[in-house]
């Protein structure tokens, strides 16, 4: 059995004092092995947003434990996460966060030059990241030259440039329509199955979660459901019967 | 990674350009107006220091009317005679004393004209008042003595009347004399009030009494001292004779001044520095003003970035690669407000100094000043807006509208 990559135990997050205080997660334990696409859902103020920032180390458990590889993330000072974050994870966002005006083929170095790699690198392993996510020959165009699904593929291939471990993806088709989701979800789990990358994912559309192997359901701070994709569950009962 | 910031700075200056010009045009103004003052200052100055050195020896400038008033009007005091002249130049501190009269006259020659200045004195006066001579000679002692119709004249009126052909030998026509060229004065330039002292035309005194002031009168002696003379003691000698040949009583004031232009000069000098210091240090004000508004922009720019630090963040910048990012392009911007500057001011600088005819002196040193001063503001009002965008909550910032 392999070890698990991410690792929570009794993990709380509390933001507030004395009376104020709400609990956003209120002691979770769960862990994701390597090679795993797991979908995070559930409600808004259920904790999953705050769960997938605590992954990305970009929050930080109130109490509890959050390991990285094996490594107490809370132990690291904000320079080592943003280490940890540059070398073993890759960010999609629902709202895409690209620079404007900028090129795709810059947009995706842009993770590569704070690890100091030459241009010549760079631009190599751009263009091998926008080819991956089958955007070749639009390297030199700008977000606003590129549609909603296209530019949610420059952000992925941003997150894979750097040969992550871990995709966190947060509502990464949540702008988007039905049919570019869908080729979104089609890229990410080919990712997942070719590249053998981790991916993390929140998600509210069923739909969506469908494509995990796995569905972690959040409600009120503590997890609800953590199993196979229920969704995956009835959509193959629904092709038996 | 830090050629690699500078280019990310200048790719988002030219991204906005008319908000980085507006930016920068702070520090440009700053920068240009201390380039600027600083150099017609030192031009100035330098002319100063030239005019000392053109004032020639150790002299004396004595002229009817009260002490006190400086050159001009002679509130009714007598006018010198050559007698005074010759009983001044006879005292053991004085060397030699010229006589001096001046008229505004018109010059002529073929049909070319000049206005300029004529002066009557003697040979003694180049000597005193530090000319020397191109070519040609000075007065002979019986051409002074006569009142000989010969001049000696300055550069400028040798390029208005002859242009590139030599003078000496023409005749030239002041009033209705027919004057001989005997001799051009070597060129001083302007004078410690851009006036052109090259303007001039000298003849023996006597005919200038005689032919055209139309009187006796002597309205400057020129005393060139002794070198071992001191100002005070040669001005209290100057005194002493002059009170008595112009019976002044005891107790009675002056009615003749005696001036030492050296001095006058070097104070002239100082308020040059003093005032040149003054603006110079208002113009460091409007540096600093362009500071605060490249503050301003910055801290306006990390507010409608703040996206985009998200990111930067999320992607794995540290937050010291933040701060780098953000202090590198105000020193950036401060940079190029300090070239456009730079260059701005010493266009000024010439400008200027041909308008007031002094030397235009530019200095390396005031230059790299300017520069270091562009990027220290750039650092300073830099830091605060570039520490503000590395202490952004990344979940904060990625969240932001």
């Amino acid at each position: 059995m392999k070890a698990a990559l991410i690792s929570f135990q009794n993990v709380a997050r509390i933001y507030g004092m004395g009376e104020a205080e709400v609990a956003a997660l209120a002691g979770v334990d769960f862990e994701i092995k390597a090679g795993e696409f797991v979908a995070i859902m559930g409600p808004s103020g259920s904790g999953k947003s705050t769960a997938m920032n605590i992954i990305g180390c970009l929050d930080q458990p109130t109490s509890g434990t959050y390991a990285f590889a094996g490594a107490d993330v809370s132990t690291l000072d904000r320079d080592q996460q943003a280490m940890l974050r540059r070398h073993f994870l890759g960010f999609v966002f629902q709202g895409f966060n690209l620079l404007a005006r900028t090129t795709a083929l810059e947009n995706v170095e842009l993770p590569l030059i704070y690890r100091g790699l030459s241009r010549a690198d760079r631009r190599d392993a751009a263009y091998n990241a926008l080819a991956k996510v089958g955007l070749t020959g639009r390297e030199n165009h700008v977000p606003s030259e590129l549609s909603g699904g296209q530019q949610q593929r420059v952000a992925i291939a941003r997150a894979l440039v750097g040969n992550p471990q871990v995709i966190l993806a947060d509502e990464p088709t949540g702008n988007l329509d039905t049919h570019r989701s869908h080729e979104i979800m089609e890229l990410l789990v080919r990712l997942n199955q070719d590249e053998g990358i981790t991916i993390a994912m929140v998600t509210h559309e069923d739909e969506m979660a469908a494509y995990a192997s796995r569905n972690i359901i959040f409600s009120d701070g503590k997890i609800a459901y953590d199993g196979v994709a229920q969704s995956r569950v009835t959509r193959e009962l629904s092709h038996v019967y | 990674m830090f050629i690699e910031t500078i280019w990310l700075a200048l790719r988002t200056i030219l991204r906005n350009k008319l908000r980085s010009f507006l930016t920068v045009l702070g520090i440009v103004i700053g920068i240009a107006s201390v380039i600027a003052l600083v150099t017609i200052g030192q031009g100035s100055s330098a002319q100063v220091s030239a005019n000392i050195a053109s004032l020639g020896s150790n002299m004396l400038i004595i002229r009817p009317g009260r002490p006190g008033m400086g050159p001009g009007p002679r509130d009714g005091a007598a006018s010198f005679r050559l007698k005074d002249t010759e009983a001044l130049a006879g005292q053991p501190l004085i060397e030699s004393a010229s006589p001096a009269v001046s008229r505004g006259q018109t010059a002529v020659f073929g049909n070319t004209n000049s206005a300029t200045q004529i002066t009557g004195t003697d040979s003694n006066y180049l000597g005193v008042n530090g000319w020397q001579l191109e070519s040609g000679r000075l007065f002979s002692m019986s051409e002074e003595k006569a009142g000989a119709a010969a001049c000696i004249i300055g550069e400028t009126v040798r390029r208005e009347l002859f242009g590139e052909a030599s003078p000496l030998g023409q005749t030239i026509r002041i009033k209705r004399i027919s004057c001989a060229v005997i001799g051009l004065l070597k060129a001083k330039g302007a004078g410690t009030f851009g006036n052109d002292q090259d303007d001039l035309i000298l003849m023996p005194i006597r005919a200038v009494q005689r032919r055209i002031t139309g009187n006796v009168d002597v309205q400057t002696i020129y005393a060139k001292l002794t070198p071992d003379a001191t100002t005070a003691s040669a001005t209290a000698e100057i005194q002493d004779i002059m009170r008595e040949r112009r019976r002044i009583e005891r107790g009675q004031e002056d009615d003749f001044n005696v001036t030492d232009l050296k001095q006058f000069t070097s104070a002239l000098s100082g308020i040059t520095g003093v005032l040149t210091g003054l603006l110079t240090s208002i113009a460091g004000i409007s540096l600093l003003v362009g500071g605060i508004g490249i503050m301003n922009i910055m801290l306006v720019s990390v507010t409608e970035r703040t996206r985009e630090i998200g990111i930067r963040l999320a992607i794995g910048a540290t937050a010291r690669q933040v701060l780098a990012q953000f202090l590198i392009e105000a020193v950036v911007l401060s940079l190029i407000g300090g070239l456009i500057g730079v260059a701005l001011g010493l266009v000024l600088a010439a400008v200027g100094s041909s308008f007031m005819a002094i030397p235009f002196a530019p200095d390396v040193r005031v230059v790299a000043l300017a520069f270091v001063f562009a990027a220290i503001v750039g650092i300073v009002f830099g830091f605060f807006p570039a520490r503000k965008a590395a202490r952004l909550d990344p979940i904060e910032a990625l969240r932001y509208q």
